[in-house]
């Protein structure tokens, strides 16, 4: 199977090139993702995950890099390339009443997405729009409503009817469910998971919560300060997680249910994220790693392979190979 | 006798389209040094119950009354608001989601801390500075010699919960509420605060009310759970019970809709269907009748009672659930 995207040592500094300051959000990515499937991108606050998901969408410009969709590198496309690509390409965010603009009515604003695009013209477009309401589950008569009026669930699912629109292959969603209580979640969860069995979507799946993640995606990638630090496929690294970030991060996760919390070990990691203007040398993980030794400052650790789709960037990793 | 006694609080606030019952009729106890999960979704009147408790509910537009509501042998409902204020910073302590804004973003950090220590514990310029050191350091702040003069954009979010949990410590509360007070940090940030909160109630014999809909961390924290829905408990039980016989459907609906990291990967989540409750015109039945998938004929004729399953375990519900399949 081929990749629909294809990302190659994507980097995104802010700041003067190679001036001290300069915040390398993303420094040096690569990954790819089927048709049809969902790459989950997980870390903390500040390690990147975000911006790489606007740098694909060429919503920030990635300062060095591939961006490869079905052939086209989107980071050397032309302003009208990128906008015919961008109706393949969409985005959600994770606060949806944020991104919806507060005087427009439902309507108008999945009726806007049509629009920009020049799709279902003249006496379709009404229709087109009751027929994207009912897609993402939202009642025919909030097509008069304003955001306002909508809980943050249902803004959510305008959000996705908006995506949804332009008929995209692949969507980017960014922390899609992490504001909302964990009923409605669970909602918004299963439609992401409906839509993409019925269109044949791609999801780019950007969240801290590990949980959602196994829940939604195919293959994971694990970010800490601007780099992937391991990746594989969903049942493999919940299974068996090889980089000491991953673990320490999965044990932080609390599991419903006291009797299995009681005989959990958790990793508690020292301290905050670093400066990202100023990371650690070598690996950057060392300054909170419970295992780390001398040589971890020294070298950028390469990828050390588990098995054919599982890899992560550890030096201690060698040692017990 | 329990270190916090409320029966019967409720709470309303008038508003042009009618009178919400944001709390309506919530009946509870707090044991010295035990750690209370409360439960449930947005709107389900956690948080007002916290703040009822902390008198921090504005009247008007709110109201606040209770039966009795007793902290320490004192009627909470009977202080004026200078004793309210003198019970809040020296008994009772709160700390909040989003420690920005209760920071104040123009005074440093350790000023922020000192005050409290001045005005609660009368504690000289000197002192009050040494003791704010040794805060920061039991929350697990390096170098909080120098970290006295940053300002809270200095600090990381984490960072700055640490600082509002060691300001809520600062006068040795006996009771400490904490409202979705990790629900904003990263997982291993979490963890810590958590660590933290465990360590409190350990060594100090400190009473927790732990506010979250986070079903995880209240699993790894609480000794009992009150869950809440439409301003009422609508089950009440010790942690282990809680997860092994779930007997609320409104319970077991949350436990539907939490993926979790552990066990066999789920195909789909079940999540709870519909809207949260209208709290202006509530049913005169269960007010989880119309979101409920296990509901029987009797929750359509009358409003449920409250049944005891024993070992301190009663929920609000008709349908008869049993074990919960592993």
């Amino acid at each position: 199977m081929t990749a629909l995207l294809q990302v190659d040592d994507l980097r995104v500094h802010f700041g003067p090139v190679g001036a001290p300051g300069t915040v390398k959000a993303v420094d040096g990515i690569s990954f790819s993702v089927e048709r049809g499937r969902t790459l989950g991108l997980v870390g903390e606050s500040g390690c990147g995950k975000s911006t790489t998901g606007y740098a694909i969408l060429q919503l920030v410009p990635p300062t060095t890099g591939r961006v490869l969709y079905g052939g086209t590198d989107l980071c050397r496309a032309d302003s009208g390339t990128l906008r015919r690509l961008r109706r393949k390409l969409q985005i959600i965010f994770q606060d949806a009443h944020a991104s919806l603009n507060p005087r427009m009515p439902i309507g108008d604003l999945v009726g806007e997405a049509l629009d920009i695009h020049g799709l279902h013209k003249g006496r379709a477009r009404a229709g087109r729009i009751h027929e994207l309401l009912d897609l993402v589950g939202l009642a025919g008569h909030l097509i008069e409503r304003y955001p306002h009026e909508l809980s943050g669930g249902q803004a959510q699912r305008v959000a996705i009817c908006r995506a949804l629109a332009v008929e995209p292959e692949l969507i980017v969603c960014d922390e899609p469910v992490s504001a909302l209580d964990v009923s409605i979640q669970a909602q918004i969860v299963n439609l992401l998971q409906d839509l993409q069995e019925r269109l044949g979507l791609t999801y780019i799946f950007i969240s801290h919560d590990l949980s959602v993640v196994r829940h939604m995606s195919d293959q994971v990638a694990v970010m800490y300060l601007g780099k992937i630090v391991e990746m594989a496929g969903k049942d493999e690294i919940y299974a068996r997680p090889a980089h000491p970030y991953t673990k320490a991060l999965m044990s932080a996760i609390p599991v419903p249910d006291p009797d299995s919390e009681a005989q959990r070990q958790r990793i508690i990691l020292a301290g905050d994220l670093p400066n990202p203007a100023n990371p650690p040398s070598g690996c950057r993980f060392r300054t909170r790693c419970p295992i780390a030794i001398d040589a971890c400052a020294a070298t950028d650790p390469p990828p050390h392979a588990m098995s054919a789709t599982h890899w992560a960037k550890c030096i201690r990793l060698e040692e017990g190979s | 006798m329990p270190l916090l006694a409320v029966r019967n609080l409720r709470t309303r606030f008038a508003t042009d389209r009618g009178t919400v019952r944001a709390v309506d009729g919530v009946s509870f106890d707090l044991a010295e040094g035990e750690v209370l999960g409360l439960v449930g979704e947005s709107g389900s009147g956690k948080s007002v119950t916290a703040l009822s408790i902390m008198r921090l509910v504005p009247e008007p537009p709110g109201r606040v009354t209770a039966d009795s509501m007793s902290f320490d042998g004192t009627d909470l409902l009977r202080l004026t608001e200078a004793q309210a204020r003198e019970v809040r910073g020296a008994s009772m302590a709160m700390v909040f989601q989003d420690p920005m804004r209760s920071l104040n973003p123009v005074l440093s950090i350790g000023r922020q801390l000192v005050e409290v220590l001045q005005r609660h514990q009368k504690l000289g310029r000197q002192a009050a500075r040494r003791r704010a050191i040794e805060l920061l350091e039991m929350v697990g702040i390096p170098l909080a010699d120098k970290r006295l003069a940053a300002y809270p954009h200095q600090f990381s979010g984490g960072m700055r919960q640490r600082v509002m949990i060691a300001i809520a410590l600062s006068c040795n509360p006996r009771l400490l509420i904490a409202d979705e007070a990790t629900t904003a940090l990263d997982v291993t940030i979490q963890a810590q605060i958590v660590d933290l909160v465990k360590r409190l109630t350990r060594e100090r014999g400190t009473s927790v009310i732990w506010i979250s809909h986070d079903l995880g961390v209240v699993a790894n924290l609480c000794d009992r759970v009150n869950v809440m829905y439409a301003g009422r408990i609508v089950e009440s039980a010790p942690i282990r019970d809680l997860f092994q016989r779930p007997s609320h459907g409104y319970t077991l609906g949350l436990l539907g809709s939490t993926p979790r990291i552990d066990g066999p990967a789920l195909r789909r989540l079940s999540p709870i269907d519909g809207l949260p409750p209208n709290l202006i015109d509530p049913l005169p039945l269960c007010p989880f009748l119309p979101r409920c998938r296990v509901s029987v004929a009797a929750c359509r004729e009358r409003a449920p009672d409250r049944r005891d399953l024993g070992h301190e375990h009663w929920a609000t519900c008709f349908a008869e659930l049993g074990p919960r399949a592993p």
